[in-house]
């Protein structure tokens, strides 16, 4: 199943590329026109680095303020069957920023705190900017890379209104219809009550979920409709309604490899990175499915047999369990259909790891490919140190100021991980969060802070999150995460437009071929493993000798 | 840097709105009525009614205690099958409350009749929703011999029963097999209708 996964992602990443391309490229698109009129700018006109980067502040902190005002106020709103009360300060706050940042760390249980339409116009909205962002981040940095001399690096606004209204809105109701026909609800009517079997009431929440479900997944956000998640029966009825949404959290990260390639004018430089990145992929999954399918030695002990069910679904099973939490941190999507908390030690490392390597494995809606191009240029510096020669990629010379602003977008969000992970484990309102006792509480923490800096959303449920002290610390996390990356990154691809073209000579390090994918893969690797092994080590790998040893907590 | 914040101030507003209203407000919509006109089973969640009452939903565990009917796996939403309260049970590995939950559920099922060193997983474990539907065709047969003896019926015809009711994976490659709990409880509540002979 693995296998036929990664096949139909590397056959979807070309038409998925196409298409980003002719959004990124063309000039005009049917009936945008009056649209930018509507909005007030002028869709030819180029911004600059920093100009692209106001936009985008201020649009995103607008956001914030929106879901905010909506969360606040759906007491008095309409579409409040259930009659949830206004969402409270701080945790209204943390989740106004989660889903801007395309976090989606929740705090809350979505059916018995938002109403129909928080979840509407609230979180699916930012569902959609958000990603609509992270896409437009990248497509200015591929015209860094890509252009020739130019000034500006394009425009935020007709970056962002083509995204959304071009691809993830007609995606969207092409995948949410579907997702209705596997059994995904999509109403607006309140709860129903059942009379079971055997005369017990039960409340079944039921609201408009497949269409949020469907932006959830294809923007990589992954805030649940329900608390479950995507292992709600609602959220997810079937081994094949979750093939398709393991499949479009996936497709557009891959793609966007190939806008890259063809950009550059080498789509072989494209197919370059996505291997980078199906080489880490599939060493994630290999991990935890190994240590899934080996099972609990504790519950051996007590007869079960066979691999971890603790925490799972049995239409998922164990090996798409481990598939899927493998992919929803490879990406910056943080959806779940397994209790990552329940996971075995070791398995519930390698999300981790994918966290701290800055979601980068296919990566979030575009942020997956500014985060691996900052890598990239890393590497191509290595690769120029070696050989002594000033590192050059795609045509473009990598200088000091990039280098500088690298390995700032780099990092930020460790500091982010480390700082605030040691922060929460030395205070006693920290250390109130976590469930678990011994090493695992550490990671329930440590995993807090760098699903919030790295934008994934999932958790370790164990944690009590929605105190005064997480909810400002992990929205604090999630922003910093989020434009502690983007302002380098746009300042990179402002710096990178006015280079010239440097054409490729015989001295020229090849950044297409194993070589160089090699390289980048190893880059990537021993960057994160160096920055988060000691943590690592006290949390996961601790529990996991802990696990095989016998001790209970 | 003040002219650009000026000039982004009306974009940002006018925009923000107008993906309100597009996303927020439109996109559910359409998607709702799409689906209620033609799909109306499955938007409103697939709920299962006898004699004009809701029972409950086909897609969604319900508790059965019961020793004449399969029972769900146990549940960690809301105090057991809160269908407004998902969740799982957070509980790490190396947890001493799981171990000591799944020991006593390990005995009850042995008293109830659980034969064979191996338990199914899946029988003494919560779910991530805490509403998982479904059995492992396993711990489904596991539970045959009891049910026979409730009911009166014939454990082979009652194994048959399960055998029929298993769905499998998808090209045998996608998910794993299973069966649904409630719908073969409500075949097991048909048959008995009919006489035993």
């Amino acid at each position: 199943m693995i296998l036929l996964f990664t096949g139909l992602i590397v056959a979807l990443a070309k038409p998925a590329g196409n298409w980003m391309y002719a959004l990124y490229a063309a000039d005009c698109l049917p009936g945008e026109r009056v649209l930018y009129r509507a909005i007030g700018v002028d869709p030819r006109a180029e911004q600059s680095w920093i100009g692209y980067a106001v936009s985008l502040m201020v649009f995103n902190l607008a956001g914030i303020g929106f879901l905010f005002a909506v969360l606040k106020l759906q007491g008095v709103l309409p579409l409040n069957p259930q009659g949830f009360p206004a969402v409270e300060n701080l945790l209204a706050f943390n989740t106004a920023v989660s889903f801007v940042t395309n976090t989606n760390w929740q705090n809350y249980g979505g059916e018995s705190t938002l109403s129909h339409l928080s979840q509407m116009l609230g979180l699916t909205v930012q569902n959609f900017l958000s990603a609509a962002t992270g896409m437009a981040v990248a497509f200015a940095l591929i015209r860094g890379f890509a252009r020739k001399q130019v000034a500006g690096i394009g425009n935020f606004w007709v970056d962002v209104t083509r995204v959304t209204l071009y691809l993830l809105v007609p995606a969207s109701i092409v995948l949410a219809l579907v997702y209705v026909a596997l059994g995904v609800p999509q109403t607006f009517a309140a709860s129903a009550t059942a009379t079971t079997v055997e005369g017990v009431k039960q409340v079944i929440a039921l609201g408009p979920v497949a269409s949020q479900l469907a932006i959830k997944m294809l923007g990589t956000n992954g805030g649940g409709f329900f608390n479950a998640n995507s292992a709600h029966p609602f959220e997810n009825p079937s081994a094949i309604s979750n093939f398709i949404q393991m499949l479009s959290i996936f497709v557009l990260g891959a793609g966007l490899t190939i806008t890259f390639g063809k950009a550059v004018g080498n789509v072989r430089q494209g197919w370059a990175i996505l291997a980078a990145m199906m080489v880490l992929f599939l060493g994630g999954v290999a991990v935890t499915y190994a240590a899934e399918a080996a099972g609990n030695p504790l519950h051996h002990a007590l007869g079960l047999v066979g691999g971890n069910m603790e925490g799972k679904e049995v239409r998922f099973g164990v090996a798409t369990s481990a598939l899927f939490a493998t992919i929803t941190t490879a990406t910056s999507t943080g959806a779940v259909i397994a209790a990552h908390d329940c996971l075995m030690p070791l398995a519930g490392m390698i999300p981790l790891f994918n966290m701290h390597l800055g979601e980068l494995v296919v990566g979030g809606v575009g942020s997956g490919l500014y985060a691996v191009l900052v890598y990239a240029i890393l590497a191509v510096f290595i690769a120029g140190l070696m050989v002594g020669r000033t590192p050059e990629y795609v045509g473009k010379k990598i200088e000091s100021r990039e280098m500088k602003l690298a390995v700032i977008a780099m990092i930020v969000p460790s500091l982010a991980i480390l700082g605030l992970t040691a922060v929460a484990t030395v205070l006693p309102a920290g250390l109130a969060g976590p469930l678990a006792k011994g090493p695992h509480g550490f990671s329930e923490i440590l995993y807090a802070f760098s699903s919030a800096a790295a934008n994934n959303g999932s958790a370790f449920g164990g944690l009590t999150g929605n105190t005064p002290f997480y909810n400002l610390l992990l929205a604090l996390g999630m922003f910093v995460g989020r434009f502690g990356v983007i302002l380098p990154v746009l300042a990179i691809a402002g710096g990178l437009s006015v280079k010239r073209v440097v054409p490729q000579g015989a001295g020229s390090f090849p950044t297409t071929g194993g070589l160089w994918i090699a390289l980048l893969a190893s880059v990537i690797f021993i960057v994160g493993g160096l920055t988060f092994l000691p943590s690592l080590v006290l949390g996961p790998i601790a529990d996991h000798v802990q696990v095989a040893a016998g001790t209970l907590h | 840097m003040l002219t650009e914040l000026r000039a982004s101030l009306r974009p940002a507003i006018v925009l923000l709105l107008l993906m309100a209203v597009v996303t927020g407000l439109a996109f559910p919509a359409l998607i709702t009525g799409i689906a209620q006109v033609t799909m109306p089973a499955r938007a409103n969640g697939t709920l299962i009614t006898a004699n004009g009452k809701i029972i409950g939903s086909e897609l969604i565990a319900q508790g059965f205690a019961d020793s004449r009917y399969f029972h769900p796996r146990p549940s960690a939403a809301g105090k057991g099958y809160d269908a407004s309260n998902s969740g799982a049970t957070n509980l790490a590995p190396g947890s001493k409350d799981l171990r000591d939950a799944i020991a006593t559920r390990v005995a009850d099922a042995r008293k109830q009749g659980l034969t064979g060193v191996s338990v199914p997983p899946d029988l003494v474990t919560t779910s991530a929703s805490g509403l998982d539907p479904d059995l492992s065709p396993e711990a489904a047969f596991s539970q045959v011999a009891r049910i026979a003896k409730a009911r009166g019926l014939d454990e082979a015809q009652l194994r048959g029963l399960v055998q029929s009711a298993i769905a499998y994976p998808l090209l045998g490659l996608i998910g794993e097999p299973h069966v649904n709990v409630l719908l073969l409880n409500r075949q097991l509540d048909q048959k008995a209708t009919i006489p035993h002979p």
